[in-house]
């Protein structure tokens, strides 16, 4: 599928000048008339909660800003919100109502794959549209008028770990050994199956590869095997938690890996955590320059900060699962300016055929389950705080990649 | 690979191909394995200290208090709460929690006996309390991570080439003891005895002037205070969060069928026999074949011993 350039440039100020205007600055005026609804779950309860309240409070950003600008198409924005209690089942239920009962306008995703893929299945049956925050599993993605928010392209097991590898082959220390450890959690478990044929390819020597079950709580003779492995680089597939508690069982038998990634940990634990120094990871955006150059993008951040800090938020900055966010609603504008309408099939066609500028860069659709490319950086955790390190124009100011 | 590896830490070494998850089984190294059934016996014996109480209130009171798990996590946000934002050690976090608790077990008691709960009934009601006291601990300390910084995690013992982390090392102790304390205080008190006698036959201790009530509400109070005491050792060693809770049901419930409800010692030995089995295990072969090993155990010693819970 191509995309002439102006129709790009159409997308570009569908989507970019209306999101640009923050507050009052650009406002068009009050919104007037009856609500557009938009409805959506997200897990305010549960065991991804933590992650639902970053989504919440992204949302409220948004949906206040976007009223302050005038609102879609003239109308004010209402955003219904329900809880799916972390639990896919309770999502397509409530999925359900929102289309049938509350009788919503537009779709807007929930947080996680098990969820989105509930969701997805309701709107897939009433023909509606639907942008997601973060799904995890693409070749899951089979509707093709749902559309992913977090773009790391279709093939993420051989993107991101070739983004990864290409880093350390950079680096003053490029590795020779790898250990492959991972969760056996569905979204990072084929991406580290995949580091393990990417590795391959890259001729690094596997010394260990450990797969555990999502929920495992002794860590301690996994970091045993991974000290007597010593690999130059460590890839982890670890959800949440889990990076954490590796970290904590490594440091309590006096190990120190030299280098050592992260696949989807929480990233505010982490950071906060001494022995995790040096810990790499992806993200798609980071509250610093060149992320924050964009004005969208710097005000969004300071409102989160501040919003985050009145919610007891432990972490209060701008990252991968708010910038997703940020990015489901900047799509939904973009598509509903563009097709001046709220019809599910212009707008799905619309998004198919267009770019949109959202603050964790440009995204296109025109790929396996709608995805585009693979934005995602590598960032590393540097005196207690994530620094982007490659590629090198969106690394940190000053930032560079330390390895050992 | 285990060949290179063991050729380069100096010993001999030998693979084998587990089939099904095509991971090698490596004979792992005497260092490796020690430090692994150490780790065991830690895991063990915080699982013994969780499942204490609930042996204790499901063996002699007949109630499956399936709440035991979320006031232990009450306990652990308590500690976490005293310790960072009011400067108290986490221990003495203890002194202030355990007659806390203690109060809270006597009331949950008395409520259950209130209605006159069935073992069944007590266990839907317990899980009730669950969700709420889940949904308290969201609202008030939200679902983010929390982790305690505390100086007993920058502590750790050497013993030659293993570590002992002092964390573990005071949950190992608080649980050692406390199971030997109520193990002696039950058979060679006339209390101990008297809530034996209880549990036992109810009406006939009531008979030779056993109050038979009083003495539920104090083992409830007691396994209440027990749930808070293990919640401090939560704080210690682990990250909290409240939808935790509910991944320790299941291997503790394995602890205390193991190791017998109403005795002391029962859950502690069958702890340190499940953590040590799989801890071995993620030494020797794939890391998820560890909680297949601690049920598979359960459901031999069920077959094998029907009677035991």
């Amino acid at each position: 599928m191509t995309i002439d350039r102006r129709t790009f440039l159409a997308a570009l100020s569908a989507a970019g000048a209306g999101a640009l205007a923050s507050g009052n600055a650009l406002a068009q005026g009050k919104p007037s008339g009856e609500p557009i609804k938009v409805g959506g779950t997200l897990a305010l309860t549960g065991p991804f909660a933590a992650t639902g309240l970053v989504h919440k409070v992204t949302g409220e950003i948004y949906v206040e800003n976007l009223n302050k600008r005038g609102g879609l198409l003239g109308r004010p924005v209402e955003w219904v919100l329900k809880d799916d209690q972390s639990k896919p089942d309770v999502a397509r239920t409530l999925y359900e109502q929102l289309i049938t009962s509350d009788k919503v306008d537009l779709l807007i995703g929930p947080y996680a794959t098990g969820n989105i893929l509930s969701a997805m299945g309701v709107a897939q049956r009433y023909g509606k549209t639907i942008v997601h925050h973060t799904f995890g599993i693409p070749k899951l993605a089979k509707y093709d008028q749902q559309f992913p928010a977090w773009h790391f392209g279709p093939n993420p097991e051989r993107t991101t770990p070739a983004t990864v590898f290409d880093m350390m082959a950079a680096s003053a220390n490029p590795p020779k050994t790898i250990a492959v450890v991972t969760s056996k959690f569905p979204s990072v478990h084929f991406v580290s199956l995949g580091a393990r044929q990417v590795a391959k390819q890259r001729g690094l020597q596997e010394v260990l590869f450990l797969e555990w079950d999502f929920g495992n709580r002794d860590f301690g003779p996994i970091a045993g095997r991974i000290k007597e492995a010593d690999p130059d680089f460590i890839w982890t597939g670890a959800l949440g938690l889990e990076g954490n508690q590796l970290l904590d069982a490594m440091k309590k038998i006096d190990y120190q890996p030299r280098n050592h990634f992260y696949h989807f940990p929480a990233p505010g634990p982490m950071v906060k955590a001494p022995e995790a120094n040096g810990a790499l990871s992806v993200t798609i955006f980071e509250s610093h320059p060149p992320f924050t150059d964009d004005p969208v993008a710097a005000e969004f951040v300071k409102e989160f900060r501040a919003r985050a800090t009145k919610a007891n938020m432990p972490d209060t900055s701008v990252d991968t699962q708010a910038a997703a966010s940020f990015s489901a609603w900047q799509i939904i504008e973009a598509a509903v300016t563009a097709t001046k309408g709220l019809d599910d099939k212009a707008m799905a066609e619309w998004l198919r055929g267009n770019k949109v500028k959202t603050i964790q860069g440009v995204l296109r659709f025109n790929e396996a389950g709608n995805f585009g490319d693979d934005l995602n950086r590598v960032k590393q955790v540097q005196d207690g705080k994530w620094l982007t390190v490659w590629p090198k124009e969106w690394a940190a100011p000053g930032a560079t990649l330390k390895t050992s | 690979m285990a060949d290179r590896m063991a050729q380069r830490m100096g010993r001999p070494g030998r693979n084998t191909q587990n089939l099904l998850t095509r991971q090698p089984m490596t004979l792992p190294s005497f260092t490796l394995l020690a430090q692994s059934i150490v780790a065991g016996i830690f895991t063990g014996a915080l699982y013994g200290l969780l499942g204490l109480g609930l042996s204790l209130s499901w063996g002699m009171l007949r109630q499956i208090n399936l709440a035991h798990f979320a006031l232990a996590f009450l306990g652990a946000y308590l500690t976490y709460q005293l310790a960072s934002y009011g400067g108290v050690d986490p221990l003495l976090t203890l002194l202030m929690i355990v007659p806390v608790f203690f109060v809270l077990g006597v009331a949950m008691h008395w409520m259950l006996a209130r209605f006159r709960a069935t073992p069944f009934n007590s266990l839907l009601i317990t899980f009730g309390l669950t969700i709420i006291i889940e949904a308290m601990l969201q609202w008030i300390w939200t679902a983010d991570y929390r982790r305690l910084d505390s100086s007993y995690a920058e502590h750790k013992l050497r013993l030659g080439p293993l570590f002992l982390p002092l964390p573990e090392l005071i949950t190992l102790g608080l649980s050692v003891g406390i199971s030997l304390v109520i193990w002696l205080a039950l058979r060679r008190t006339d209390l101990g005895k008297a809530m034996r006698a209880a549990a036992e036959d109810a009406p006939i201790a009531a008979a030779f002037g056993i109050n038979h009530q009083a003495l539920a509400l104090m083992l409830s109070g007691l396994s209440a205070a027990l749930a808070g005491i293990a919640g401090v050792c939560i704080a210690l060693g682990h990250t909290l969060a409240p939808s935790q809770i509910y991944s320790w049901i299941g291997v503790v419930f394995a602890c205390v069928m193991l190791g017998g409800l109403g005795r002391p010692m029962g859950p502690l030995i069958a702890g340190c026999i499940i953590g040590v089995s799989e801890a071995v295990t993620m030494a020797v072969t794939a890391p998820s074949w560890a909680p297949l090993v601690s049920f598979s155990l359960l459901i031999a010693v069920l077959l094998a011993r029907p009677g035991r819970a």
